[in-house]
């Protein structure tokens, strides 16, 4: 396994985010992780990334115990994540943002060099140039969420946690995006963990999808059967209605 | 090919650095030498202080690091006839150990902006007082005289009685500031801190080590400013807790800074020249005893600097001759395509 969640659980206050939420992740697979909003997909994702401590439970990657472990050492041992919000870093270059990550995310030291060609490669992955004057400013909503992905995949990760990288883009963006998921694990073999609260796109490219609800597992399994369940439609039907191949909320 | 790029490139700080050298040789005179070598020495300081304030990391304090390398030097040198040779890196070693005291647990617990001021402004004036509890070996607020040689230049003491010769050690002094600072600016630890300046919890996520990375920018800047401390004392002869520690001098060196221009090489030796200018304007114009007076002109300045112009005097200058540069491309691109 290369990621097994057991029993994670994070409470802010009395309030509870996430609640004993258990799941495993084969490696190579990509896996959707669903819910409306506030039902605890970003704080999962903080937690296996090191931002969040959990309050209780167990994360296990490669074999190893992680849950606790700092931002820096979960990016080192092989996870990259990208944030819901893109967090570009303004005062360096599109590439030299990439570059900062090639450099820095991995345990062992590389070159100058070796960091750089790694960038470039990171870049050409999700369609941006690597052009060394090219300024962040210059970016529109699909750019940065291309220049967050870049950024992630530069830390040569053996597991990507990509947040609601699709929120904000247009039909065609959101297409393209998913196909970009598709092809990074296709051609770089990288386990995904795709956070979206779209269930559309999502579904197309996904192996395996689990929903969460006010903090908890509710449904798991693959997409047609998780767009079945009852208690799945009844939670997204609230606000939007459920949609899968190729049919969007409004 | 790239040589003979190179090589025009090269020649404007080329011709500059010869005619820097050239300075001693001309005949300028005491007085305008004391000058020359009084911008060397703090323009190395305020250099110093722009390694790590071109980040965001604005401290107040560096007047602690100053007053550590002047005094150290000058201590041991008067109570145990140690060298400077060998009293300036136990001052240097000091300096970064109080950097390292002081920055550890700031940025471990991310005190940034205001509060990271706020605490660096606490710490330049313990230095000071300290150096006033200390009166039995440090003269207290009467200041200290560094015992001179006989003849008054020895190589081992590093004293110099010709103004001449300090004026090259300055010089070296304020080249390697210069070196160092072109270092830092062609290195990853500046993408490091650009990043971590901006964002800490998405540097992080990319495994930047953000307090090493400020740890390391801030103990650097610390030894440069206490080597500054030093110089100063060993050329003045004499110091005092107020002019190499507390908060004026520290706010002194941010003025300065930002005067300068804090994102330009050239930037903080700018800024040397305008304080020096401004503080021999006031002697002149008002006399040496209107105390406080250059503190609260400093002050009003630095307002004005930061509203109106941020980037510094070299900043603005270098937008200024861009502007200029570019326009003038623009215009005869314009004229082609009427054409
Ligand atoms: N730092 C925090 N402090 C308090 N409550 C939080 C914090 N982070 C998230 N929450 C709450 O936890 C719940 C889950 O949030 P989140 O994981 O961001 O949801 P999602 O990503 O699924 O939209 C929300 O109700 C949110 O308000
Ligand atoms: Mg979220």
């Amino acid at each position: 396994m290369m990621l097994e969640v057991a029993n994670l659980t994070r409470r802010f206050g009395g309030f509870t985010a996430v609640s004993r939420v258990s799941f495993a992740l084969e490696e190579g697979e990509i896996l959707g992780l669903i819910g409306p909003n506030g039902s605890g997909k970003s704080t999962t994702f903080n937690m296996i990334a090191g931002m969040l401590r959990p309050t209780e439970g167990s994360i296990r990657f490669a074999g190893e115990e992680i849950g606790g472990l700092k931002p820096v050492e979960i990016c080192h041992r092989g996870i990259g994540r990208t944030f819901q919000i893109p967090r570009p870093f303004r005062r360096l270059g599109i590439l030299e943002n990439v570059v900062t990550a090639a450099y820095f995310g991995q345990r062992e030291r590389v070159s100058r060099a070796r960091a750089q060609a790694q960038a470039e490669e990171a870049l050409a992955l999700v369609g941006l140039p690597a052009d060394p004057r090219a300024e962040v400013a210059g970016l529109g909503a699909a750019g940065l969420k291309k220049l967050e992905l870049a950024r992630a995949l530069a830390t040569q990760p053996r597991l990507l946690l990509a947040d609601e990288s699709l929120g904000g883009l247009d039909e065609s963006e959101m297409d393209q995006a998913a196909d970009m998921l598709g092809r990074i694990r296709r051609d770089k073999g990288i386990t995904i963990i795709w956070v979206e609260h779209i269930m559309g796109v999502l579904m197309r490219v996904v192996d395996r999808v689990i929903v969460l609800d006010h903090g908890e597992k509710i449904a798991e399994g693959t997409p047609r059967a998780v767009a079945e369940d009852p208690k799945v439609i009844e939670i997204y039907l609230g606000a939007e209605r459920v949609a899968f191949a190729g049919d969007r909320p409004a | 090919m790239s040589a003979g790029a190179a090589l025009p490139r090269r020649l404007p700080p080329l011709a500059g650095l010869a005619a820097l050298a050239a300075v001693p040789l001309v005949g300028l005179g005491n007085y305008h030498l004391h000058l020359a070598i009084t911008i060397l020495i703090w323009g190395f300081v305020y250099t110093a202080w722009s390694i790590m304030g071109r980040f965001g990391m604005v401290s107040l304090g560096h007047g602690a690091f100053l007053g550590i390398g002047a005094y150290v030097t000058a201590m041991l040198w008067n109570a145990f006839g140690l060298a400077p040779w060998i009293g300036i890196p136990i001052a240097l070693a000091l300096a970064v150990l109080m950097a390292f005291v002081i920055g550890y647990p700031c940025f471990r617990f991310r005190i940034v902006g205001h509060y990271f001021a706020l605490v660096t402004l606490a710490l330049g004036e313990v230095v000071r007082l300290t150096i006033v509890a200390l009166r039995d070996h440090t003269g207290g607020s009467l200041g200290m005289t560094v015992e001179g040689v006989a003849g008054g230049t020895s190589l081992l003491a590093l004293q110099f009685g010709d103004r001449g010769a300090f004026f090259y050690l300055a010089l070296a002094v304020w080249l390697g500031g210069l070196w160092v600072w072109r270092l830092v600016d062609r290195s990853m630890l500046r993408y490091a801190l650009e990043a971590a300046s901006e964002d800490e919890d998405a540097a992080a996520s990319i495994g930047v080590d953000v307090t090493r990375a400020k740890l390391a920018i801030t103990m650097l800047s610390a030894a440069m400013t206490a080597l500054g401390g030093a110089l100063y004392a060993q050329y003045q002869l004499y110091i005092n807790p107020e002019t190499v520690s507390g908060i004026g001098i520290s706010l002194q060196i941010v003025f300065a800074v930002i005067a300068g221009g804090l994102y330009v090489q050239a930037g903080p030796t700018v800024g040397a020249v305008i304080t020096l200018l401004l503080a021999e304007t006031l002697r002149v114009a008002v006399g040496h005893d209107v105390h406080g007076l250059d503190g609260t002109i400093y002050g009003l300045l630095l307002v004005l600097f930061i509203i109106y112009m941020p980037q510094g005097v070299s900043g603005f200058a270098l937008a200024l001759w861009r502007g200029l540069r570019d326009g003038g491309a623009r215009r005869a691109d314009a004229g082609a395509a009427a054409r």
